[in-house]
């Protein structure tokens, strides 16, 4: 599947949102190898052995995030949800940090925290805080059109 | 750069519901050897679905997986010219990056599609989610203070965060888990997020010359100052868009006349489809975002 990877690339040189080294473990391999970290642009994580060369990206996206074992977590997608990523951290309290970044980092969380807000803006003001951006209409944003 | 292309894909076509489907005809990009560009330009029908800031593309309608995917951060998305009719294009940034060129079936379809690619990115996504918290806190203030028993006012959990694409509503119980930003500033009061513009400073500032010149965006209606393109907040790297000398009078008559501005319009600019000024006659009373091209009078 071909795809816009320097687009991505130049996104993974933004500032990020969270960086770290981390252990990184690919699925397959056995052994670990040190890498960088970046939470970037929402749903692009991408780690990098260097400053400068992303070496990959993961799409955050219909993916979970599960504490592992100490320092330990890892990302699995859900349709092979066997197949880990895994991240071992320097400290228990980076580790969880790292998990509720990335937790929030879904295109999915967002919209739903935007469903969540605007519903409640409606209930306590009577009025909808998207008429005013004329995205009011836009199915993407209707209470109960996605699944959970 | 390594990419987890089979989750991905696997994304494209599960049955999350898209926010916007349809056949549109990409631009095929050749490079070109020779010296003097001879190019015919030729174009593919693909399926193109758009799921949050991934449009995918497939070749068939019914096919089980797409054929690339544009990820849509960092780009701009604006009406383009082109031999074809009801043709857009989306932009990036970086300056040597290409352009994909889509043309859509007809004029409702290429609305459509550009509000929607328009906004599909995380970043956009954010912005609005930061102006509706902070709405929502002075909604909760003003009410508190109108009802003078904050005690009557619980607010309500904010969706309980599971996994990715998996959170829940706390319904009746759940742990805040919240959206907020870590990185956000405290009472700062920006403008109504605007989809993300063209970073790079328009180079020409001869007079509307040859290429298009993706330009004018238009804030809130009603304000004479609407043309003066207010920072689009959130952005960490700002530019200041150096405008042609005609467009600046474009912009000062619009305010003025936009019936003026009409007629100049038609007049400055050759050949220029309705459309064009359609948009404007729709950013003068009701805007969130409007791209302009103007093509040089040659």
């Amino acid at each position: 599947m071909r795809y816009n990877e320097r687009e991505l690339l130049s996104l993974a040189r933004q500032p990020a949102e969270k960086a770290a080294e981390v252990l990184m473990r690919l699925p397959k391999k056995g052994s670990g190898e040190r890498e960088t970290v970046a939470l970037a642009g929402g749903t692009g994580q991408t780690f990098s052995p260097g400053l400068f060369q992303p070496i990959g990206a993961l799409l955050l996206e219909q993916c979970r995030i599960i504490k592992e074992e100490e320092n330990v977590f890892s990302i699995s997608f859900v349709e092979e949800p066997e197949r880990k990523y895994c991240f071992e951290c320097d400290s228990e309290e980076q580790c969880q940090e790292w998990i509720e970044a990335l937790k929030r980092a879904s295109y999915e969380f967002m919209r739903r925290s935007l469903i969540f807000y605007r519903n409640e803006i409606q209930k306590m003001t009577g009025k909808d805080p998207l008429e005013q951006y004329g995205i009011s209409e836009e199915a993407r944003f209707q209470l109960g059109t996605h699944k959970q | 750069m390594k990419l987890n292309e089979r989750s991905v894909a696997h994304y494209a076509t599960c049955d999350s519901p898209a926010d916007h489907a349809g056949f549109l005809r990409k631009r095929v990009e050749r490079h070109h050897h020779h010296a003097h560009h001879h190019h015919a330009t030729s174009y593919q029908r693909r399926w193109f679905v758009l799921k949050g800031n991934l449009l995918f593309y497939f070749e068939e309608k019914e096919s089980r997986e797409p054929v690339g995917l544009v990820v849509l951060e960092g780009c701009t998305v604006e009406l383009c010219e082109a031999a074809e009719e009801f043709a857009f294009a989306i932009r990036f940034d970086d300056a040597g990056a290409r352009a994909y060129v889509l043309v859509a079936d007809g004029q409702a379809a290429m609305e459509a599609w550009v509000k929607a690619l328009s906004r599909a990115s995380f970043d956009y996504m954010r912005l609005v989610v930061r102006e509706l918290e902070k709405q929502l806190e002075e909604a909760s203030k003003t009410l508190a203070r109108h009802l003078s028993n904050p005690a009557l006012l619980p607010l309500q959990e904010k969706p309980t965060v599971l996994e990715n694409g998996y959170s829940t509503w706390g319904s009746g119980g759940g742990v805040p888990g919240g959206a907020a930003c870590p990185d956000r500033d405290g009472g700062h009061v920006k403008p109504p997020p605007l989809p993300p513009r063209r970073r790079s400073a328009v180079g020409s500032t001869a007079c509307f010359s040859k290429l298009h010149i993706p330009v004018l965006v238009a804030s809130s209606p009603g304000t004479d100052r609407a043309l003066q393109s207010p920072q689009p907040p959130g952005n960490t790297t700002t530019t200041t868009q150096e405008y042609s000398p005609l467009l600046k009078r474009l912009y000062f008559r619009w305010t003025k006349h936009s019936f003026f501005f009409f007629f100049f319009f038609k007049e400055a600019v050759l050949h220029a489809p309705l459309f064009y000024v359609r948009n404007l006659c729709y950013a003068f009373h009701d805007v969130v975002n409007v791209c302009i091209l103007c093509r040089g009078a040659e």
